[in-house]
């Protein structure tokens, strides 16, 4: 199982000093807890894609390129790359170019975004969102499959004789998650295809997560890539710790009190009690996650929201060295418990050649 | 058959209330004539769920105290909905219910029966029910019964109000017989059952020929 942490890329004021901290210090800020994440034992890092103020990562594969550069183990991901909005070929162009110099340590997730005006910002109709989401996966998926490719659709020019470079590293595309809150449409595209399906489930209770991965899974099986069971499943989540429990209520709930998305509404305690996040000790965030289980099965990807709210670097560091020394290394053991042997990992460059290599009928076929 | 009332009162006790609950008490026995047992009435008090209300603006999804309410509302066979005037319409809290319940289940409304009711300080206020409320609801695919009643305080004195309650009252039991009842089913008046877009799932295969786009090819 993998574990790892997904960034929004707020640019948000400290609300205990009313200090914001300017574009280069929160991007250089991200790529400090990206670093920060392998250095803990972390297995993945995802940073969200915006197109407006307040937040930073408009070009999600610049940053990822550079902490390619900079870490070894590390897989770099996205929550979410737009699938909407981007042009599905320069997609398929920027994220294997990041393959190649990543030497393989990416997947991405495909989202349709939640911010109105993009759509319009970038030529597009949000009453679309859907189709758009159809037929751009679509195309990408056959630029990472076919050397050359020729397409007419409805939302972009048509291709004729078109090779998308550089082609995928060793022929393999990169794995693609499909994330969805609340969109049965899209589970179902994920299990179409055989690829992930993540539910940021942070801001959710769990009867409305387990349907949507219910369906997924059913669909999935349909779809005959495996049995529910083996479906590829990510969850998200959202904690602040301190060794004392009560310290780590009194630290964060200013932030929470004031955090973009659900602060100035309900309280804190009421919010722990109805969604996943969980403020207090690492044991309190152990138990709450290996609780997702309970609702999901057993899954592939853990990313936990760290560095939201106007949180300061220095606190999101000692979040990540609380995370990666006391809370990851119980959740990989006890999530190890009771797996069954045939529930897979979240797909790798790795495990997906290795699986092309032990298909030498197809091999066969290609040569 | 199962009757709800959503009120907007806000004392305790309430006009609202009082008045939700007089048009209940004919609505129910009426709606299952000639069969003894009146419909169930369960009644939603806006004011109880009121901070959970805000809340479903800021968290995107109702707590558990409204999610019931919810479902309560779209299981029932007949709603008697009931506000007071706030300037010169309905207040904030009731619109704010509707706003969250069609945020939630955009088709809790849809073809069922509602009865309409206001109350006042005084008469004048009295179209709030055909400029304010039927609108609403109307737009919400609800089936609106043709009288609503208006009680401002100096109806619950005065000779009328009884009449109106009554008239109204059998109108909604006669939409919820119709619509719930065999003689309903039997002309095709019984609204098609909710689609549920997670137990009908469009298989990707159509969405892809609606847009003409080929299936994904075989894995290299």
């Amino acid at each position: 199982m993998q574990f790892g942490i997904f960034t929004v890329g707020d640019v948000t004021p400290d609300p205990t000093t009313g200090r914001t901290p300017t574009e280069r210090e929160r991007i250089k800020a991200m790529v400090a807890i990206a670093l920060k994440a392998e250095e803990v034992g972390l297995d993945v890092f995802a940073t969200g894609e915006h197109h407006n103020p307040p937040f930073v990562p408009s070009s999600p594969t610049t940053m990822l390129g550079y902490i390619a550069a900079r870490t070894e183990r590390l897989v770099l991901s996205t929550s979410t790359t737009l699938i909407t909005t981007n042009d599905p070929v320069k997609i398929a162009e920027d994220f294997a170019m990041l393959q190649h110099l990543a030497d393989g340590r990416v997947d991405l997730m495909m989202g349709r975004g939640n911010t109105g005006p993009v759509y319009p910002w970038f030529g597009k109709d949000i009453r679309e969102g859907i189709n758009l989401a159809v037929e751009n996966y679509a195309l990408l998926h056959r630029l990472w499959r076919e050397d050359v490719v020729n397409w007419e659709g409805k939302f972009r020019t048509p291709l004729q004789g078109f090779t998308s470079t550089p082609r995928p590293l060793d022929g393999v595309a990169p794995f693609v998650w499909h994330g969805s809150i609340r969109s049965p449409e899209i589970a179902e595209q994920a299990a179409y295809y055989g690829d992930g399906f993540f539910h940021n489930n942070i801001f959710w209770p769990a009867d409305h997560t387990k349907r949507m991965i219910e369906l997924y899974r059913a669909r999935y099986a349909h779809y005959g890539h495996g049995t529910p069971e083996q479906a590829i499943v990510g969850l998200g989540g959202q904690v602040f710790m301190r060794k004392n429990s009560q310290d780590a209520v009194r630290e964060f709930r200013p932030y929470f009190d004031n955090a973009p998305v659900y602060g100035h509404g309900p309280s804190l305690e009421d919010f722990t009690a109805q969604t996943p996040l969980t403020v207090g000790s690492p044991q309190q965030v152990i138990e709450k996650t290996l609780a997702f289980r309970d609702y999901a099965g057993d899954y592939q990807r853990q990313l936990f929201l760290m560095d939201h709210a106007g949180l300061p670097l220095k606190t999101v560091l000692e979040q990540l060295d609380l995370l990666g020394e006391e809370v990851v290394p119980v959740l990989r053991e006890e999530f190890a418990k009771d797996r069954p042997a045939d529930v897979p990992d979240a797909p790798t460059h790795a495990s997906l050649l290795a699986s092309r290599k032990d298909a030498p009928t197809e091999e066969g076929v290609r040569a | 058959m199962k009757l709800v009332v959503v009120s907007a009162g806000l004392s305790v006790p309430s006009s609202t209330r009082l008045l939700g609950d007089r048009l209940a008490a004919v609505a129910a026995p009426a709606a299952t004539a000639p069969e003894p047992a009146p419909a169930d009435v369960r009644v939603v008090e806006l004011r109880d769920l009121a901070v959970e209300i805000a809340h479903t603006f800021t968290n995107g999804f109702p707590a558990p105290a409204l999610a019931d309410a919810f479902a309560e509302v779209a299981d029932a066979d007949g709603l008697i909905v009931v506000t007071p005037v706030f300037s010169a319409s309905y207040s904030g809290l009731f619109k704010s219910f509707f706003d969250a319940l069609s945020a939630t289940d955009e088709d809790a409304l849809t073809g069922k029966p509602v009865l309409i009711a206001a109350t006042g300080g005084s008469a004048r206020h009295s179209l709030v029910l055909e400029h304010a409320l039927r609108p609403l609801f109307a737009y919400l695919k609800a089936v609106v019964v043709p009288t609503g009643v208006y009680a401002a305080s100096e109806d619950w004195g005065a000779q009328g109000l009884d009449a109106r309650i009554e008239r109204a009252a059998t109108e909604l039991a006669a939409l919820m017989a119709g619509l719930s009842g065999p003689s309903g089913q039997a002309k095709g008046r019984t609204p098609p059952p909710k689609r549920d877009s997670f137990e009908e799932v469009t298989p990707f295969a159509e969405r892809l020929a609606a847009l003409s786009v080929p299936g994904p090819s075989p894995a290299p």
